[in-house]
């Protein structure tokens, strides 16, 4: 096997071992890039001459045994992750040339065990969408079938590491932004509990939503990057004051009488066959493996798409009113400061953003608010009860990530609505706050990859790892690669 | 017909932290312009606010001192607006939950004592400033002051005149210095004013239509502009006008108010819960604690003034604006002074020399002890009040103790007999006009021979005396 084709935890021991070093990881991660990248276009920009400095500075720690879970692991990060020095796009053109002065808490953490950055992926716009076709520069391609999306907004994360372009990656996820492109590429992607990870640095969407992630190639990897990632900073008043649970112990435990809930809600007409037979299989899995499926009702999980909608982009209306044009990013001069204003925005943002910023903005004006987003906070609540109710009953919820497989280039563009449901099953998890995976469970009759959610109570990450892992493990889908 | 006036506050005090309230940068004035900044106050991508607790402190210590209740639960929200000095696009505000409501704060207006209620006091981060400078087609934009920390106490509109809205500014700024959660200084800022003035005639009980007036940011321009402002909408309204329901700016140097934006063009600034930061949830012990560490406040400070000290309520009003005025006359009564006679002096004579001067009472040349010091010279007859005058001057200029001033100045009283009555004889010797006038009924002329005589000893002799004397002699003559 080629070293960018191996996960974290082989090469960790490789290199704790000293029969590699960081340098020739590297070295294959950039050969594999130049093959393919133009295929895949995973990437905004790649790092090479600073992950090459870096792989000295993990060489060291290593040789000093002063090694820890990410040394010298090159990682590929979402574009939306401030990078010191690093330019910071967001995948638009208002932040062309944005170069942060500051790290992201997540890529601090990571850059204090030297892992390796390959360079920042692409996405759709500030996050807004479901694949990559938002991205201001270019859409990023399905390793799997180039001619279909890799799902979003985190898709280039998602096919960088489907297409061995790194080891692993981060993505965010506001409604679905890491296990959608994450099950469209057929790798393992969670998002944490809101408040499990420090959102500094990472440029808000929807602060009430986002969340940063681990994009893997195998469940042991999303837990041990998530270790590295998550658990209090003081930068982030939102973030949990407690520490990440170490997973180590929970990884490899039997899931023998676990309860797992099954949603009726969530197997409805609009889901695909294939997907819904890998689903149930994947169920059938986890019950020879000892788990017992209980079904279970989500009530409201009608309301989400529509709740989401407003609150998503409430908050984003507000999040994207500092690009204006004064302070950093692209301007577009204009006679008087509102001409200003309207250019460089009219100008800066695409047309699924402008679209997001209009109908948060209306749903925030007076005499709407209590209409919409009031409403839409209190459907919030609801369907975080449901989610607290169910957790009575079982341990983890299992459902489908998405309703299809990756879908082809242009086939939703014309159709916003259509390309929302994408998140049909997804956004639910985001307005509850809990944690939830996706991770491979088969593959449709065309070759491309189906995902399997696993949803969990709020910072019970653990729960959610221990059955993805028993999965992942008695399964073959994970190994599979696909043949660009 | 006659009008009455109606008026609430909105003031914006900066709070006295350190730090801004979502950053650690400094909140320092007068510096280069963007010193004090951080990718955070310029609202750079992806930063996230933490909040100051020591801001939140000042905001409960100013609540508890003027009655307020204490939210058990309160949260900030953003306003929503576009202006290159609001680098976020959106101001992190209070709407829904303020920190504190309720409360009020007492005024003395022709010496009774008047409760004005507040409606909130709330917390939010100051906007930086713009600078129009240079005069091409550009502005400056400096945002030292942005995430400065500011507290808005706004007033229920219970105040009828500009005086009383004037001896409001002037309590509330006593109250803030007291407690140190803001140094009242209007020149650089740290105290701003808006108010709502509406008119309507004397009896009814509907408010009138409601103007706002903007940029008031002195005392002097708070009851100028709003008695600019009142006049104007009698005016209006006897001339069978009406009120136009608006922002209206004052400008202090034409000291007139302008329209600024009707209610049509108000900004609709979309407020929401800010979720970068989570719900305020005071717990009862840290309440406790800012509660124990309140110190004797303004209002308690007067009344304990008028029964502990029998003053009138105007003098213990004015003696107890700044703690250090109020510290310096309780320290002068307890060296001796009597209360009244310390409150004339420190009203009358002081005052007027520390304004000629510009200068605050910790910077007096004349300690408390010393004031008393002279007082006791003037009970116990070694001088008259009218050379004290004199003595404190000198006392003044030189910091010297009273009794060397007199001793040095050769001031001490004539209190001999015999000295007063040779002067007395010396000057009805050379006065026989003005003696036969006075003996014809001009009683006026004793204040020419008191002055006579008191020239002759330079004002030195001790003016119960010298009257008694001339009185007799004046009569036996």
């Amino acid at each position: 096997m080629k070293l960018n084709e191996m996960t974290i935890t082989g090469l960790r021991k490789m290199l704790d071992k000293r029969e590699i070093r960081p340098s020739e990881i590297l070295d294959a991660v950039y050969a594999r890039i130049e093959a393919v990248e133009n295929k895949v276009q995973a990437y905004l920009i790649t790092t090479k001459d600073e992950a090459y400095k870096s792989a000295k500075e993990a060489e060291s720690a290593i040789m000093e045994n002063r090694a820890s879970l990410l040394t010298g692991i090159p990682v590929a990060v979402k574009d939306n992750m401030c990078t010191k020095g690093i330019l910071t796009t967001c995948a638009s053109k208002i932040l062309y040339n944005f170069i942060p002065p500051y790290e992201s808490t997540v890529t601090e953490r990571m850059k204090t065990q030297h892992y390796l950055l390959t360079g920042k992926t692409n996405m759709d716009e500030f996050a807004m969408g479901s694949s990559t076709e938002n991205s201001a520069y270019y859409p990023s391609k399905n390793p799997w079938d180039t001619g279909c999306v890799p799902g979003g907004s985190s898709g280039g994360s998602a096919a960088a590491v489907a297409a061995d372009e790194c080891i692993a990656a981060l993505g965010s996820d506001t409604g679905g932004s890491i296990r959608q492109p994450a099950s469209l590429c057929g790798v393992v992607g969670l998002k944490p509990t809101y408040g499990a990870v420090s959102r500094y640095g990472l440029v808000a969407f929807a602060s009430s939503l986002d969340q940063i992630g681990p994009l893997t190639k195998t469940v042991e990897d999303t837990a041990l990057l998530l270790k590295v990632i998550g658990g209090h900073d003081p930068k982030d008043s939102t973030s949990a004051p407690a520490e990440m649970t170490d997973f180590a112990g929970v990884i490899g435990q039997d899931i023998k009488g676990m309860r797992i809930g099954i949603p009726k809600e969530y197997f409805i007409g609009g889901l695909d066959s294939e997907v819904e037979a890998s689903v149930k299989n994947a169920i059938k899995k986890l019950e020879s493996l000892g788990a017992i499926p209980v079904e279970i009702s989500l009530p409201h999980t009608e309301y989400a798409v529509a709740t989401y909608y407003v609150i998503a982009t409430s908050e984003a209306s507000s999040n994207l009113a500092r690009y204006d044009g004064v302070k950093y990013g692209f301007r577009r001069d204009g006679k008087d400061l509102l001409d200003m204003y309207m250019k460089t925005r009219a100008e800066g943002f695409g047309p699924e953003v402008k679209r997001r910023i209009m109908l948060g903005t209306f749903a925030l004006s007076s005499g709407y608010y209590d209409a919409y987003y009031r409403k839409a906070q209190q459907v919030r609540t609801l369907l975080k009860n449901d989610f607290d109710k169910a957790f009575e009953q079982v341990d983890v919820i299992a459902t489908p990530t998405a309703p299809t497989v990756a879908f082809r280039f242009g086939e939703k563009t014309t159709d916003p609505l259509q390309m929302y449901l994408s998140d049909i099953f997804t956004i639910s998890i985001n307005l509850a706050g809990v944690p939830a995976i996706s991770l491979p469970c088969g593959f449709a009759v065309n070759g491309l990859p189906i995902g399997l959610q696993l949803i969990g109570k709020h910072f019970d990450e653990a729960s959610v790892l221990k059955a993805a892992y028993a999965f992942e493990q008695s399964t073959e889908w994970h190994k599979r690669k696909p043949g660009l | 017909m006659k009008y009455e006036a109606v008026i609430g506050l909105e003031v914006h005090a900066q709070m006295a932290t350190e730090t801004k309230i979502f950053c650690g940068c400094s909140t320092k004035f007068g510096s280069e312009p963007n010193s004090q900044t951080c990718p955070v106050c310029i609202g750079m991508p992806g930063v996230l606010p933490v909040l100051n607790k020591k801001a939140v402190e000042c905001a409960i210590k100013t609540g508890l001192a003027v009655h307020s209740n204490i939210s058990a639960y309160s949260r900030f929200a953003r306003k929503n607006y576009f202006y290159p000095d609001l680098p976020k696009g959106y101001q992190v505000s209070q709407y829904e939950l303020p920190i504190c409501e309720g409360g009020h704060i007492e005024i003395v207006i022709d010496g009774e004592v008047k409760k004005i209620g507040l409606t909130r006091i709330h917390m939010e981060e100051d906007a930086g400033k713009n600078i129009h400078e240079g005069g091409g087609p550009y502005s400056f934009v400096d945002l030292n002051r942005t995430g400065v920390p500011l507290m808005e106490i706004v007033s229920e509109p219970d105040i009828r005149t500009p005086a009383e809205a004037a001896a409001y500014m002037k309590k509330l700024r006593a109250i803030l210095r007291y407690l140190e959660v803001c140094d009242g200084n209007m020149e650089q800022g740290s105290l701003r004013c808006d108010a709502n003035v509406s008119v309507r005639p004397v009896g009814q009980k509907e408010f009138g239509v409601k103007v706002e007036l903007k940029n008031i940011n002195s005392f002097r321009f708070v009851e100028k502009a709003l008695e600019y402002e009142i006049k104007r909408q009698i005016k209006t309204l006897e001339d069978g006008g009406k009120i136009a329901q608006e922002t209206r700016l004052f400008d202090s140097s034409t000291g007139v108010t302008q329209s600024m934006r009707s209610k049509e063009e108000a900004h609709d600034y979309r407020y929401f819960p800010e979720p970068d930061l989570v719900p305020m949830v005071p717990s009862a012990g840290w309440l406790e604690e800012i509660r124990q560490s309140l110190i004797e406040l303004p209002d308690a400070k007067r009344e304990r003034f008028v029964s502990e000290y029998g003053l009138p309520e105007y003098d213990a009003e004015m003696l107890t604006t700044e703690k250090a005025v109020a510290s310096w006359f309780e320290e002068a009564v307890s060296a001796g002074g009597q209360a009244k006679a310390v409150s004339n002096w420190m009203m009358g004579e002081l005052t007027r020399m520390l304004n000629d001067e510009n200068r605050s009472i910790e910077n007096c040349p004349v300690k408390p002890e010393q004031l008393a010091g002279m007082l006791k010279l003037i009970d116990n007859g070694t001088i008259s009040g009218k050379i004290a005058k004199t003595v404190f001057e000198e006392m003044y200029k030189t910091g010297k103790e009273a009794a060397a001033v007199v001793k040095e100045k050769g001031l001490v009283q004539i209190s001999d007999e015999a000295a007063i009555e040779k002067a007395v004889d010396e000057v009805l010797a050379k006065s026989p006009n003005e003696i036969e006038r006075f003996k014809a009924g001009d009683e006026k002329l004793m204040g020419f021979f008191v002055g006579q005589v008191m020239k002759a000893t330079k004002g030195k002799a001790n003016p119960q005396m010298l009257n008694e004397l001339l009185k007799k002699k004046l009569q036996s003559s």
